[in-house]
């Protein structure tokens, strides 16, 4: 059988996938969304935090080139990119540690924690720019 | 129950837990570093090379990459689940995570022992 054939051999009520392009997000699917993009980040970011501290612990005078290359604008927001993320990817972690003990889990508590997460990974991406520069 | 054979345990609730239990670990290690970088703000070769010397934060390190290994893992596992719907496409992206997990694991590893 082909696959229109295939189509039309199953009923028509079983999931489709849907156009998310058509939906506007409730704020804890926006918070859930980051936390996932922020996970892709930090897994490509995990090659530059390796490479640091490799050269941090390649002797006396790779600890200070490495220290003055950090000094540099641009390796600066980098880190404070690769720590932004690892902040709010910690934030979120956290609020669902929560949950799965039970705390928050009402739809009012979802809502909620998703505006907490926001709130607080916001401040402390800020307080950390702030200690870098 | 729809078996998975790319999933970490072949089963959601293992991989789930898996996911938390990781997720401790790292959250432990970063909260420690973050601690130790805001603790000396004018760090020295001497004090890094030292911290790095003990057994102990040589311990705590291998397992927060053993917990990122695998924490790494599951989540990409469950991106490319949910967005890539093809099959081949999927399991190149898998392969590839896995592929540079393992880079970054063994890395690490030299990182800590082989300077």
């Amino acid at each position: 059988m082909g696959q229109k054939e295939c189509e039309e051999a199953v009923s028509d009520n079983r999931p489709v996938n849907l156009d998310l392009s058509q939906f506007s997000f409730p704020l804890p699917a926006i918070t859930s969304v980051i936390h996932r993009a922020t996970g892709l980040i930090l897994f490509v970011g995990v090659a530059f935090v390796l490479w640091a501290f490799q050269e941090s612990l390649s002797g006396e005078e790779s600890f200070n080139a490495i220290k003055s290359v950090m000094q540099g604008f641009l390796a600066k927001l980098i880190l404070w990119g690769i720590l932004s993320a690892l902040l709010y990817h910690l934030v979120a972690g956290t609020k669902h540690l929560l949950m799965d003990m039970g705390i928050g889990e009402t739809l009012e508590g979802g809502k909620l924690g998703a505006k907490i997460t926001l709130v607080v990974s916001i401040v402390l991406i800020l307080i950390t720019g702030v200690w870098i520069w | 129950m729809v078996a998975n054979i790319t999933s970490l345990g072949r089963s959601g609730l293992y991989d789930w837990m898996v996911q938390r239990v990781t997720a401790v670990v790292l959250a432990a290690y970063i909260l420690f570093l973050l601690g130790y970088f805001v603790a000396t703000p004018d760090l020295s070769y001497a004090d890094w090379n030292g911290l790095f010397a003990c057994t102990a934060m040589k311990i705590f390190t291998l397992m927060a990459l053993i917990s990122l290994s695998a924490h790494a893992w599951v989540g990409m596992w469950t991106i490319s689940t949910d967005y890539l719907k093809n099959s081949v496409v999927r399991f190149l992206f898998q392969g590839t995570c896995g592929g540079i997990m393992f880079v970054y694991f063994v890395w690490g590893i030299q990182i800590l022992w082989g300077q």
